[in-house]
């Protein structure tokens, strides 16, 4: 057997070749959405460039987190470029609550000058305003800074559009198979490859400082877990022990990776310290026990098992000898687990019959209510910010990733222009 | 060492043995009954032929039994058939398949110089890291009945893929019952 594999160095920059690039579209939106006007960003001494199109990008930003509706370009009532020219009564009675303006000029050294107001209408006045600098690079980067200051201005949570996703794409047909772990903006620019193999790469996880992933690469011929600075390249070789190593999961503090290994037997879970590669068993059963996930506290994971006979989700401490909880009853099949940034909830796969689907177990009333429509519905992950749910759908036999939000109103679909995407992780939100 | 033996194995139990080659299709399964060692279908009746280069052909469903080094490459022999077939979410060895193992099993036991890797795997249903850890589980069955026949452990390595390497490329159920398989690979 042939084994291919590059490993990518993880460059910031978007002028680096972005072969394909994720094309979201928004499904399904909601009502209760809140109006917002963003106006053209006026650009002084210097032409538009075309990655950087910073008012579009914010505009793209806020209608996808399902939390605003943007009026379209082409339904602006008025183009005010600066605060004065602003007039409140007739955005009033346009329904508008907040409108977005600002500019982009260019310096003498040819960087850029951004800067924008967040004005509220109601208050007929600006209640955010703020200065860049940036460079033909970092354009598209404050724009998704931009958004973050105007949704959490006016949400109260914390933004996650300058955060990065990483998944897993994959072309293949009877002859050939091409595995690659990316890494692109939240909104799909700006992909990077970090890693391709011609054998499978599984279950990408973000370190809690979002400078690494851990994942699965079969590409020594058997499976094994790595740590990938994404910087730097630099990636380590964490477990390659006979059989299963499966499912990375960093702890919150970042100093512990929880994973599943099968080297005693049956697939467990086990906590790998990551300073002295000292290994603790956390479970011991002849069953199945995967996809562990931390709750934030860092003392304690919700997992997947099948001791009951069928796979169901379960809450149990890593501490010494201490007994698994049963979190889910309704069902054949739960699992997958994800728990929010808050550590209220767990998204999870839930599969009836064979429709599968994402649902949310609220685990202090264990109540759990279904967000998507399947069939084959996979690998949710919760934004940083809890607002959304990403996952990995089945539609029209493409294989694509698919947002939702966490009342399930709003869906979106982040479509790839070239083979297959999934198992999508949400990097932490910047500290 | 050279060996000069010459094996044939007669299956009494012709019809269980007959259909092995179309997955069973059925969608329930239950896991509660583990790995199945029990080869309630297929009692095995053994002759032994010493006579170099004399070829018994015992016929199962068919096809020859024998154990000589290049059986496993003979498309008339029940070794060339190398792929097992499971019901969803179960890692229990059907009836169906169960003297199929057998077999290679008694293989190994008798080419010990042969090794096989076994590679589990899964159909799309179900999670990713679930179904790899099944996919193990169900090369892990095969392996049990193969050290049962008296293959050596290291004779056998297992690779679990789970649902990352299908055969069939459709989401319906026939696409899905040949997904969920384990691969007999020599070495």
């Amino acid at each position: 057997m042939i084994k291919k594999i590059i490993i990518g160095l993880f460059c910031l920059s978007f002028t680096s070749v972005a072969q394909a690039v994720l094309k979201i579209d928004i499904t399904e939106g909601f009502e209760g959405a809140l109006p917002i006007a963003v106006i053209p960003f006026q650009w002084n001494g210097a032409a538009k460039v075309a990655n950087g199109d910073i008012s579009a990008i914010v505009m793209s930003d806020l209608a996808r987190s399902g939390k605003f509706s943007p009026v379209a370009e082409k339904d602006l009532i008025a183009r005010p470029q600066k605060l004065a020219d602003v007039h409140y009564k007739t955005w009033r009675i346009a329904g508008m609550d907040h409108i977005v303006i600002g500019s982009v000029t260019r310096q003498a050294d040819g960087n850029y000058q951004v800067e924008f107001r967040l004005i509220d209408i109601l208050k007929a006045k600006q209640v955010l305003g703020y200065s860049f600098s940036a460079t033909d690079k970092t354009l598209r980067g404050v724009a998704h800074q931009i958004s973050d200051y105007i949704f959490t201005h006016i949400t109260g949570l914390p933004g996650a559009f300058s955060t990065r996703i990483a998944y897993v794409t994959l072309k293949r047909d009877k002859t050939s198979y091409s595995a690659r772990l990316q890494v692109s903006d939240t909104d799909g620019y700006n992909p990077q490859t970090l890693l391709t193999s011609d054998q499978p790469i599984m279950s990408p996880a973000w370190s809690p400082d979002g400078s690494e992933l851990a994942y699965v690469s079969f590409e020594s011929g058997q499976a094994e877990i790595f740590t990938h600075n994404i910087l730097t390249g630099v990636r380590k070789s964490r477990s390659k022990f006979a059989g299963l190593n499966g499912s990375p999961a960093w702890s919150p503090d970042g100093k512990k990776l929880v994973m599943t290994l099968s080297k005693d037997g049956n697939p467990d879970i086990y906590v790998l310290n990551l300073s002295d590669n000292k290994l603790k068993r956390i479970t011991d059963h002849w069953s199945i026990d995967t996809e562990a996930a931390w709750l934030p506290d860092g003392k304690s994971i919700v997992y997947t098992s099948s001791r009951s006979g069928k796979p169901q989700l379960y809450r149990q401490s890593v501490s010494a000898n201490a007994k698994p909880e049963r979190l889910t009853y309704e069902g054949g099949y739960n699992a997958s687990a994800s728990v929010s940034a808050d550590g209220k909830s767990v998204a999870y796969v839930h599969g009836e019959g064979n429709i599968y689907r994402i649902a949310v177990l609220e685990l202090a009333t264990k109540s759990s209510r279904i967000l998507t429509d399947g069939p084959l519905d996979e690998s949710p992950v919760y934004a940083p910010n809890n607002s959304m749910i990403l996952f990995a759908s089945q539609e029209k036999n493409q294989a694509v990733l698919a947002a939702v939000s966490v009342d399930g109103r709003q869906k979106q679909r982040l479509s790839f222009t070239d083979g297959e995407v999934r198992e999508p992780s949400w990097a932490p939100v910047r500290h | 060492m050279k060996k000069i033996l010459f094996i044939s194995v007669l299956a009494l139990s012709i019809a269980a043995c007959g259909e092995r080659i179309k997955p069973d299709d059925e969608m329930a399964g239950d896991t509660n009954d583990t790995a199945n060692v029990d080869a309630s279908g297929g009692a095995t009746a053994g002759g032994i032929y010493t006579g170099g280069g004399i070829g018994g052909t015992a016929l199962e469903g068919g096809k020859l039994v024998s154990y000589e080094k290049n059986a496993i490459d003979d498309p008339n022999n029940v070794l060339h058939e190398k792929v097992v077939y499971f019901e969803f979410d179960s890692n229990s060895v059907s009836d169906d398949y169960v003297e199929l193992v057998k077999h290679h099993g008694k293989y190994l036991s008798f080419n010990t110089s042969a090794s096989v890797r076994l590679e589990g795997h899964a159909d799309e249903r179900g999670t990713r890291e679930y179904n790899v850890a099944l996919a193990e589980k169900r090369a892990q069955a095969v392996k049990q009945l193969m050290l049962y026949e008296g293959a050596g452990n290291d004779q056998i390595t297992i690779i679990s893929y789970g649902e990352e390497k299908p055969v069939a490329f459709g989401h319906d159920d026939e696409s899905m019952s040949l997904n969920r398989r384990v691969e007999i690979v020599y070495q």
